[in-house]
């Protein structure tokens, strides 16, 4: 169990987690989703306590991090795969963590086994990994010490299909047989496929969070017309938040029978109305991106 | 529930970890080979007046003295260059532990290397007088050898500071050398030419006051000036590093 409550951080004027509160609970997988940069990697590293709270609390078990005896027994961590002495070898990386936590010595070769890292691999140096390797080897030293709690930001980047695949097995399993998982990404459809939870994100706030399967269901409606401003302007009086969904349509925050009543009493021609279902995600998901993305496409190519 | 990570296991650790790579692997062998060959270089080279154990564990030792500092600084600024301290600070949340651990490290391999480079240099003046067919000399005492190891000790915390005060190799061994280089030159010029420093000198220049330790007995004003400079240049310094430390973000 995982419990963040009201934990903010700043950096000058920069608010990077803003007023984050979350629970990820045992038996769960909760994906942590947002784009590159909205606060996902800062919050993880407040939880473990490499980086001070500006306010707020984190707790695991119902402790601080830097409160567990032995964080290694209780807490698996992967922040980073190739934060590493790059002139170790993979195998001394994990011999390191299993003395840090006083394991047995075998403990080594069974997660070297878990992972799929030869004998051959873990023997090279960590500077001669793919970020697939270096990703394998950080998932090994998280869960060397088989803890109750796995914290994992990004962990699929670098990985091929089939390791993706893999990963998203033992993630399963590991939350079935009653562990709390909290796994970001930046990529939808990567955590939509594994996790049970979502917490979404953007600019270092929570969007939304809740169970996937009410999120995807409670997304709003998506609504078509000749006349988007006016649409707009419509909805924003009956007190309903809208935003631009692909070349004419919006994404509503009410469902299709009150979002019908408003355009009817307004006048506006309406070329489609529906339920968002995923897509409401998907919308509000590529809406946070886009302010931060990079590249720009053309209106319509979100649609 | 599970017991707190004992201090030992901490320590044992922090020092596998200052040899399992390879520059740090070689900074350890290099130690013996210059050893070796500074040994070889006093009895080719040195006359047959000069062949005494103060000779020999001199030149054995003045490698080490330039080394274990750079294994105190890197088994620290490691952890932020090559950025592993987000595991071993995820693995032991208690920052003041690991840096307690990895002096204590440092500290045991001076122990180790300095009685090491002492035994060394006696083989070398038995075998080098024995080469030059005259008696050997053995002309350093034991209080002589504890200053010895005295002065490597606070060398190798002087890297040990920089590298909690840097935190960063490069930084770091840049500073290592501005500190035992560039600042006792600069001192060497003040005092030969402002009179004013001249006296200052033993109270201010910690390399200075630290020679002493190396050339023998020490006086008790020597132990005071020894001791102050190490407050000003050691001590405060590696205060300030590790306020710093134990709040920065670990990146």
């Amino acid at each position: 169990m995982i419990t963040v409550d009201s934990v903010t951080r700043s950096y000058g004027d920069f608010t990077a987690v803003d007023d984050v509160s979350f629970t990820a609970r045992p038996g769960r997988v909760t994906g942590f989703l947002g784009p590159n940069g909205a606060g996902k990697s800062t919050t993880m590293r407040i939880i473990v306590g490499l980086t001070s709270a500006g306010s707020g609390t984190a707790t695991v078990a119902g402790r601080r991090y830097v409160d567990l005896p032995n964080p290694g027994l209780e807490v698996g961590v992967l922040l980073d795969a190739s934060a590493q002495h790059a002139g170790r070898t993979g195998r001394e990386i994990l011999t390191i963590a299993q003395r840090y936590m006083g394991l047995p010595r075998r403990r080594v070769e069974e997660m070297l086994e878990l992972v799929s890292l030869t004998p051959d691999e873990a023997s090279r140096r960590v500077r001669d990994y793919s970020l697939g390797m270096r990703q394998r080897l950080g998932i090994a030293t998280a869960l060397i010490g088989e803890p109750d709690v796995l914290i994992l930001d990004e962990p699929a980047n670098g990985l091929d299909p089939a390791g993706i695949r893999w990963m998203r097995g033992l993630l399963r399993e590991y939350a079935d047989r009653g562990g709390t998982v909290l796994l970001s990404s930046h990529l939808l459809h990567e955590i939509e496929v594994v996790a049970d939870d979502l917490v979404v994100i953007g600019n270092g706030r929570i969007v939304a969070q809740g169970a996937k399967s009410d999120l995807l269901r409670a997304a709003g409606s998506i609504v078509r017309s000749t006349d988007r401003g006016l649409m707009a302007r419509a909805l924003g009086l009956e007190g309903v938040t809208c935003s631009p969904a692909g070349p004419d349509g919006l994404l509503a925050q009410a469902d299709a029978s009150l979002v019908g009543q408003i355009a009817f009493a307004a006048g506006v021609r309406l070329l489609e109305l529906r339920p968002a279902d995923g897509a409401g995600l998907e919308e509000m998901f590529l809406e946070l991106t886009a302010e931060t993305q990079r590249d720009h496409h053309p209106e319509g190519a979100l649609a | 529930m599970n017991r707190d990570i004992p201090m030992s296991r901490i320590v044992t650790t922090e020092l596998r970890k200052m040899f399992d790579t390879r520059s740090g692997f070689w900074l350890l062998a290099s130690i013996g080979l210059l050893g070796l060959l500074a040994t070889a270089a006093v009895i080719a080279f040195s006359s047959d007046a000069g062949l005494t154990y103060n000779t020999f564990a001199t030149a054995v030792g003045y490698p080490m003295t330039v080394i274990l500092p750079i294994i105190a600084i890197l088994s620290v600024t490691s952890e932020w260059s090559q950025r592993s301290g987000l595991t071993t600070f995820t693995l032991v949340p208690h920052r003041g532990r690991v840096i307690g651990a990895k002096a204590i490290a440092s500290v045991g391999v001076a122990v180790v290397a300095v009685p090491l480079a002492l035994v060394i240099g006696a083989v070398g003046n038995l075998v080098g007088t024995r080469i030059a067919g005259v008696e050997p000399v053995w002309d350093l005492t034991l209080t002589n050898m504890g200053t010895i190891l005295l002065g490597n000790v606070l060398g190798l915390m002087v890297g040990f500071m920089l590298g909690v005060l840097v935190r960063g190799s490069a930084g770091a061994l840049v500073g290592y050398f501005v500190y035992s280089f560039l600042l006792p030159t600069l001192a060497v010029i003040l005092a030969g030419s402002q009179a004013w420093f001249r006296d200052l000198q033993p109270w201010v220049d910690f390399k200075y006051a630290a020679g002493t330790l190396v050339d023998g007995t020490v006086t008790s004003e020597q132990w005071a000036h020894l001791g102050v400079t190490s407050v000003i240049w050691l001590i405060v310094p590696l205060a300030v590093g590790l306020a710093v430390v134990a709040r920065a973000e670990v990146k």
